[in-house]
């Protein structure tokens, strides 16, 4: 029998081996800032149950190493990230002695690589299998719907990330939907704005290059700065316009947040609005003026549902930049998950960075891959209406 | 407009920025009003020099690694042998997008540990993406007769590589590192969170002093550094692009 190797799967197979062998699985500590100690993942689980993840650890890789069906290389990367996910929860308890509040247990850069590899095939079995879009939304909703069952049936309790979590509940839940608000606020803001100027430009060639070098340049102010300098002129607006303060806007806090982030949104919005239209077969336009439709019917029944696939992938862009941006709000006040993450910093508690990066990494990851299947279900429409 | 205008302009903006952070003293005045209760109006715990060139040197040290990683990575991946890990690679970069820089950053520390270190992890990493996309795409359109006729000319695939196809996909792949470049410019300035010498330092002196001239120098440095930088990058891919016959987009 000829014996062929997977060339993805010989890197799958050597990081996971180190992963699972040498690398510690999660680590320990006193409390919560202390350096922690590392646990490989015998010492970190029950006897069994750690044999049982190796075991199912080495199955895995050696269904990834060789050239096999694609539905087992599916079955192994998620029985592998089930039971990683389930065993690190596990962990969490066996290795908290009983009764102390202090002790954190994290997970260590073994399980990350482990996941990170298992990821990997099963990103790579996905783009196999080229799904189609709705299809990648229910992946997304079954990911999701798993995590938060996990989440909820409490077996990450014992986890650090998800005591730091408790700590602050509140305050969590208020910053997330005060970044939820601030990405997509602002992105809102960006379309108002951003689409009936994108036409205009396209209308009015004068303007286009004008317009476009502007909101170009402001995209290489760095957002740091960016929100800063807008401290001072929001500063002064809500000392001298009546009415201004009251409606929140102030020199520090939301008001510059909202206001860079929907600065930085404006060029994708009409750079894509621009092409789009640019991009609307001639043939359509003539078609539809030889029918006697007026400048506005022509604008909102035929060029603009052409451009649309464009116009919304400079939505994508612009939503998916702004979940990572508004992280930077937190500098000036802002609020959003940047907070956890500049506080974590602060204080050295990495488990706090992690409650604030792993919601925006998640959240913005989601966007990505919701915003690409619409972009590609209206793109597959098109190409079917006008053929 | 007139076609000196541009050049005019770029002239005094680095004249502006060469006189400002070499002599901050005279544009003292300036900013004199954003200042309250007598504090400092230039930064006065490090020189804006110092910081300036520290701030380019880590951009640098981070773009020129991101490029030999990116370029090479999209070399391997669009040869037959790698062939395999094309589509792959497009995922990966995709989803690597989607990681806000600041969590790159903050994640990077426990690694290993705070100053340059991190900061240089996150621009890298995150400078690899446009550089990657974009090598891809130039070396994924090279127009089929040119690489036809270099095969049919008898070159070995090495010859191919380095005559033919990176030379034609140049223009491209320098946009990438434009773009990669600008991003790097910003997000250095967060390196100043996790304790990095950048530019950022200033910055953050003055939001936490309430120091509106603070901000405002580091800022418009920063911007200045950018927007020049961009300039001139831009510029050189033109001249490539003309170069190579390719119109720059």
């Amino acid at each position: 029998m000829n014996i062929r190797f997977d060339k993805l799967g010989v890197v799958i197979a050597a990081i996971s081996a180190y992963a699972a062998f040498a690398a510690p699985f999660a680590t320990f500590r006193a409390n919560r800032i202390v350096p922690g100690q590392a646990r490989s993942i015998l010492e970190a689980l029950p006897a069994t149950t750690g044999t049982l993840l190796l075991v199912t650890i080495v199955v895995a890789a050696l269904i990834a190493l060789f050239k096999t069906p694609l539905v087992l290389r599916l079955a192994a990367s998620v029985a592998a990230l089930a039971a990683l996910a389930l065993l690190i929860g596990v962990a969490g308890t066996f290795l908290t002695p009983a009764g102390n509040t202090f002790a954190r247990v994290s997970p260590a850069s073994g399980f990350w690589i482990l996941i990170f590899a298992f990821t990997l095939l099963l990103a790579d079995v996905l783009t196999r299998l080229n799904l189609s879009p709705l299809a990648r939304v229910g992946v997304l909703v079954v990911a999701a719907l798993t995590i938060g069952l996990l989440l909820i049936s409490g077996s990450w309790d014992n986890l650090s990330i998800l005591k730091e979590y408790f700590n602050r509940a509140d305050s969590f839940w208020a910053e997330g939907s005060k970044h939820v608000t601030l990405a997509l606020g602002s992105l809102a803001a960006a379309v108002i704005v951003g689409l009936p100027l994108g036409i205009l430009c396209h209308r009015v060639e004068n303007l286009r290059a004008g317009v476009l070098n502007v909101l170009n340049i402001i995209q290489t102010i760095p957002s740091i700065a960016l929100f800063g300098l807008l401290i001072a002129p929001l500063g002064w607006v809500a000392a001298h316009v009546p009415g201004a303060a009251a409606l929140g806007i102030r020199g520090i806090g939301t008001a510059p947040a909202f206001v860079a982030l929907f600065l930085y949104s404006l060029l994708p919005v009409v750079a894509n609005t621009v092409v789009g239209l640019a991009g609307v077969p001639r043939a359509a336009n003539d078609a539809a003026r030889g029918m006697g439709m007026t400048d506005r019917q022509r604008l909102f029944g035929v060029e603009f549902p052409l451009a649309f696939p464009v116009i919304l992938t400079g939505i994508r862009i612009v939503l998916v930049q702004n979940i990572g941006l508004a992280t930077i709000a937190a500098l000036i006040g802002g609020g959003g998950f940047g907070v956890f993450v500049f506080q974590g910093v602060g204080q050295t508690a990495m488990d706090l960075v992690l409650l604030g990066a792993v919601p925006t990494v998640a959240l913005a990851f989601a966007a990505a891959i919701i915003l690409d299947a619409v972009i590609e279900m209206t793109a597959t429409r098109r190409r079917v209406e006008t053929a | 407009m007139k076609a000196w205008l541009p050049s005019l302009l770029r002239l005094a903006l680095v004249m502006l920025l060469v006189a400002f952070v070499t002599n901050p003293g005279w544009f003292e005045p300036l900013l004199k009003p954003l200042t309250e209760n007598n504090a400092p109006v230039i930064y006065n715990q490090g020189s804006l020099l110092t910081l300036t060139l520290l701030h380019l040197r880590t951009v640098l040290i981070a773009t020129v690694a991101a490029t030999i990683v990116a370029v090479a990575l999209a070399i391997l991946v669009t040869r037959p042998a790698g062939a395999e890990f094309l589509p792959l690679s497009r995922s990966l970069v995709n989803i690597g997008q989607t990681f806000p820089p600041v969590a790159v950053l903050a994640l990077a520390v426990p690694a290993v540990g705070f100053g340059e270190k991190p900061t240089l992890i996150a621009l890298f990493l995150y400078g690899l993406l446009p550089i990657f996309e974009n090598a891809l795409t130039g070396l994924t359109t090279l127009p089929a007769n040119v690489v036809e006729a270099a095969r049919g000319a008898g070159m070995t695939g090495w010859q191919r590589l380095t005559k033919v196809e990176l030379p034609l996909s140049a223009p491209i792949i320098l946009g990438g590192i434009r773009l990669s470049v600008v991003i790097s410019l910003a997000t250095a300035t967060i390196g100043s969170t996790v304790a990095a010498k950048t530019l950022g330092e200033v910055i953050i002196a003055g939001l936490l002093s309430n120091n509106l001239a603070f901000i405002l120098q580091g800022g418009l440095i920063v911007a200045a550094l950018a927007v020049l930088i961009y300039d001139g990058l831009s510029a050189i891919e033109r001249y490539t692009a003309r170069r190579m016959g390719r119109g720059a987009e």
